[in-house]
């Protein structure tokens, strides 16, 4: 009772929001972030934005700027579908990973929830876009809207002079491959200027024409045709074509013979967008920890200030609250581990870790329990770790105790699931490690490669799937797929599926079997 | 200090241009997914909204995916309640492979259906056989009256007086004209009477004789002005309002003898889903009438109608006979537009199709808006019958109907493609007689 006497500091009173009140509530949290956290930040721009533009938003994956395809569309109907009958709601804010980082908050929310929503967006997830090392690594956000926009004005130009279906086919198929067109482990081609990107299509063009005396070049197969010398040769033109290649957006926008110019920069837009969404789907437990630990940090720091009133906390508890939820995994409401519940956890138990360790912290984590810097442990993690190895290093006994983790073997040829591990002493190391594997995405993601290409023969293109664990492909996804890299490669392709471990294959298709 | 953008005055529906796109490429999935829909349903359920689902074909976006159920996979699940390691779950179901952690996953884009209502399922049936403006082709409207209340009128039967207009004007004019009240009569009365009760003076008489004269000018003048003038009545006005006759019936006679075999009824069934959409388009209610016959004729259900096998003989004049004891049971031809279909091959027993078309012509054509007879015959006999002259018995009996009535229809049928043609043939605008 004693904090609603002192009323004289509050940042806001209604629950209507003014810009003038966004500024000074702005400028509170500003200081706490930079000044106590220790955050570093892209400049912010905030938007705020109707339900409507947040639909829109979401149906171009959350960019501004967005070219035209049909999939978008798709999206904004489903989701407009969900969000009118009331199944879902709309998340509160949207945040791109650009400089300035921009932020959309929703008008409807209410000066509490804008406030939650600006600790959350605009300083949370922004810290973690900047300090992040796969964001630092593998996107440019400097760069990217410009980029995006470039993209949009060249394929509507492409629209224009090609027409629309020739465009969605190209794009259609290169949609299909997106997850299969991002650079995993080499650094991504940094994203040139405007200048250097025309020159470089130039050079396309150019390689293009002449593209043909490439592969007179070659070494011509000899008629008597011994198995070694075959075989060099095969690994002559492997080297030559830098296969095995993880990237086949890549490997299609350079390599395929029957592409135009125009074609191949519609694919090498298409990967930019995959590779600069590439870390966020790695990184989605720490992003959602990290902003929901600053903004709990953040809007507690304003209460125990006497800057905010207990009504306005109630309501900003109530929120986190909801997003922090976890069910178990026999509620009807269950849908996978809540990246929000789990980041959030971890982190705050890695404060509790460095300010008030057990005896069971101080051997599990010799190095941080106890130190009481939080601060900078947690800078530290944000800035180094990707899921996997965020869990992997910190996820501590009293956690998997906490979320009574346990942990499930599922072997298609059994009739049942045996439980592998539970939160025992035993288990721990386990259900860490197994967990972390679960946030892989190498794990998660199929492996499809390019391994050979028979270009002086019949330009058969031969895909290899490393079938991890025995999990194989869906088979009609996967024959759609197939069909569309054909598109994009204009001969037959195959795929086989061959053990990660033993090397057995383990099957093998084409679209010759397939059809068109 | 941040940069507060206000986006919300900025054009709405950015993604208008994608959602157009998502459409147009959704549109070709529907038009099929309904043509089979309608194909392989009855014809009832044409007029109904349709479920249709998310269309996969053309909007489906591929990529490689796990299989569900293969391999060897690991959860990790939140919330263990009563676990110990070794344990072991059943899997549920034939799916299995998901070890129940998947439930909530997935299944959202399957729940996501587009529902089409009556309309747009017509519009898609009838774009895909290109029938431009169906609703502007009009069949000759049968009108029926209703009086409807229009105002007032000053003359009339007198059932119809309208006692409160009349009551009205009759007040007006009264005031207008001064009709002397009853009470000023009676009070005037009253006075006279008081004073020729009392012994009469000069000045009493003379004031006596002014009250009389006064009286009588008053009653002459309520004797003159009316209480309720002819000039006062109003009557109620009505006028006959035309109601386009909402009800319509269907008859759909066919021919399911030994000579139908699946072929003909195949193609009579795709005629009449063709011929009921219309008329469900331009009334509301619309009754069918299913009959079939052999050598005798009977009122069946649809799923009968249409899938039965029984066969037997040929006596067509018995489905007609049988139509017209329906339409004088319950359609009396006054309340119901009454529309006729008859599919046959044109095979009729010796001397039975002179029957029919005196039937016709004595009856049936008399009650009916439209009466189309729709032959169904082989691809081969299409070149033999080639000229409309000759053919079978029922055909050349038939014709004889056609020369005498506009509103009989006959026609052939050799193949699916034939039908749209047809049919529009058969329902294209007529000239009002």
């Amino acid at each position: 009772m004693k904090k609603s006497e002192s009323t004289s500091d509050l940042l806001f009173r209604s629950s209507d929001w003014n810009f003038e009140k966004l500024s000074d509530v702005y400028a509170a949290i500003s200081e706490i972030a930079l000044g106590d956290l220790k955050l570093d930040i892209y400049p912010n721009q905030l938007e705020i934005i109707s339900w409507e533009q947040m639909l829109d938003a979401y149906s171009s994956i959350g960019m501004p700027l967005m070219y035209q395809h049909w999939s978008f569309g798709k999206r904004f109907v489903f989701e407009e579908h969900l969000y009118r009958k009331g199944h879902r709601g709309l998340a509160y804010e949207l945040v791109i990973n650009s400089n300035p980082c921009i932020s959309y908050l929703m008008e409807e929310n209410t000066m509490a929830m804008q406030a939650l929503v600006i600790a959350h967006a605009a300083f949370g997830h922004n810290h973690f876009f900047k300090n992040n090392y796969m964001f630092r690594r593998w996107t440019e956000a400097a760069s990217i809207l410009s980029y995006m926009d470039f993209a949009k004005k060249y394929i509507a130009r492409c629209e224009e002079r090609h027409g629309t279906a020739a465009v969605e086919r190209i794009l259609d198929s290169a949609h299909a491959l997106m997850d299969q067109g991002v650079f995993r482990y080499r650094r991504a081609p940094r994203l040139s200027s405007e200048k250097e990107r025309e020159r470089a299509r130039e050079r396309l063009e150019y390689e293009e024409q002449t593209y043909s005396d490439l592969w007179r070049t070659l070494p011509k197969k000899k008629d008597d045709g011994r198995e070694d010398e075959r075989e060099r040769e095969a690994r002559e033109r492997k080297r030559a074509l830098h296969l095995p290649e993880e990237n086949l957006l890549y490997f299609l926008e350079k390599t395929s013979l029957i592409l135009e110019p125009w074609q191949r920069e519609l694919l090498r837009i298409v990967r930019v967008i995959a590779q600069y969404f590439y870390p966020q789907r790695q990184t989605k437990v720490m992003n959602e920890g990290c902003a929901t630990f600053v903004h709990h940090t953040i809007m507690n720091r304003l209460y125990d200030d006497d800057k905010i009133s207990e009504g306005a906390m109630l309501e900003i508890l109530q929120s986190h609250s909801n997003v922090i939820f976890q069910p178990s995994f026999d509620d009807p409401r269950f849908s996978g581990i809540n990246p929000y519940a789990l980041g959030f956890a971890m982190m705050k138990d890695i404060e509790r870790i460095c300010t008030e360790p057990t005896s069971e912290d101080r051997d599990w984590f010799p190095d941080i329990a106890g130190s009481g810097n939080w601060r900078e442990t947690l800078l530290d993690a944000w800035a180094n770790h990707r899921d996997e190895s965020f869990i992997l290093q910190y996820l501590s006994p009293a956690l998997i105790r906490h979320f009574r983790l346990f942990q499930l073997t599922d072997d298609a040829g059994e009739p049942y699931c045996e439980v592998a591990s539970i939160h025992n002493e035993r288990g721990y190391e386990a259900i860490r490690s197994a967990l972390a594997r679960s946030y892989d995405i190498g794990i998660i993601q199929p492996d499809v490669q390019v391994v050979d290409v028979d270009l002086l023969g019949d330009r058969h293109l031969k895909l290899q799937h490393g079938v991890k664990q025995g999990v194989v492909l869906d088979e009609s996804a996967r024959n759609a797929t197939l069909r569309h890299v054909r598109r994009l490669w204009g001969y037959d392709v195959s795929l086989e599926g061959v053990d990660a471990r033993s090397g057995e294959r383990l099957y093998e298709c084409s679209t010759k079997q397939i059809g068109e | 200090m941040p940069n507060f953008i206000d986006r919300r005055l900025n054009p709405k529906d950015k993604s208008l241009g994608n959602r157009r796109r998502f459409l147009k490429r959704a549109r070709e999935e529907l038009k099929r997914t309904i043509k089979e829909q309608v194909k392989a349903g009855k014809i009832a359920d044409v007029d109904a909204k349709h479920f249709v689902p998310m269309p996969e074909d053309g909007t489906s976006e591929p990529s490689f995916q796990s299989a569900r159920g293969s391999g060897k996979r690991e959860y990790v699940l939140p919330g263990n309640k009563e676990f110990a390691p070794g344990d072991r779950i059943p899997k549920q179901g034939s799916g299995g492979g998901q070890g129940g952690s998947r439930a909530g996953t997935g299944d959202a884009e399957d729940d996501f259906r587009f529902v089409l209502s009556r309309e747009e399922v017509l519009d898609l049936f009838f774009e895909d056989l290109e029938l431009p403006d169906m609703v502007k082709l009009s069949l000759r409207e049968a009108i029926a009256y209703k009086p409807r209340r229009a105002g007032f009128a000053t003359t009339g039967s007198p059932t119809n007086i309208n006692v409160g207009r009349t009551m009205r004007n009759s007040y007006g004019r009264r005031i207008a004209l001064s009709r002397p009240k009853r009470e000023e009569v009676e009070a005037l009365a009253e006075e006279i009477t008081a004073l020729e009760a009392k012994p009469a003076t000069a000045e009493r008489r003379r004031r006596l004789e002014a009250l009389r004269q006064e009286l009588e000018k008053l009653e002459r003048r309520r004797r003159v002005i009316a209480y309720v003038d002819p000039v006062d009545i109003r009557f109620n006005r009505f006028e006959p309002q035309p109601l386009p006759n909402t009800s319509a019936v269907m008859f759909c006679l066919m021919d399911v003898s030994s000579s139908m075999g699946e072929r003909e009824k195949d193609l009579a069934k795709r005629f009449f889903v063709l011929l009921h959409l219309f008329l469900k388009r331009r009334y509301e209610r619309i009754d069918i009438v299913f009959i079939r016959h052999t050598h005798e004729a009977r009122e069946v259900d649809e799923e009968t109608f249409f899938y039965s096998t029984q066969s037997g003989g040929t006596v067509v004049s018995t489905a007609l006979e049988e139509m017209l004891s329906i339409i004088r049971k319950r359609y009396p031809s006054k309340e119901w537009n009454i529309y006729a279909a008859q599919a046959s091959d044109g095979d009729n027993i010796a001397g039975d199709s002179e029957r029919c078309a005196s039937l016709l012509h004595e009856e049936v054509m008399r009650l009916c808006q439209y009466y189309a007879y729709i032959e169904i015959i082989d691809e081969r006999e299409t070149e033999i019958f080639g000229a409309t002259d000759n053919g079978t018995s029922l055909w050349r009996a038939y014709r004889t109907v056609g020369a005498d009535w506009p509103n009989f229809q006959m026609t052939r049928i050799a193949r699916p493609a034939d039908i749209y043609p047809v049919f529009r043939k058969l329902f294209a605008k007529q000239p009002l007689s």
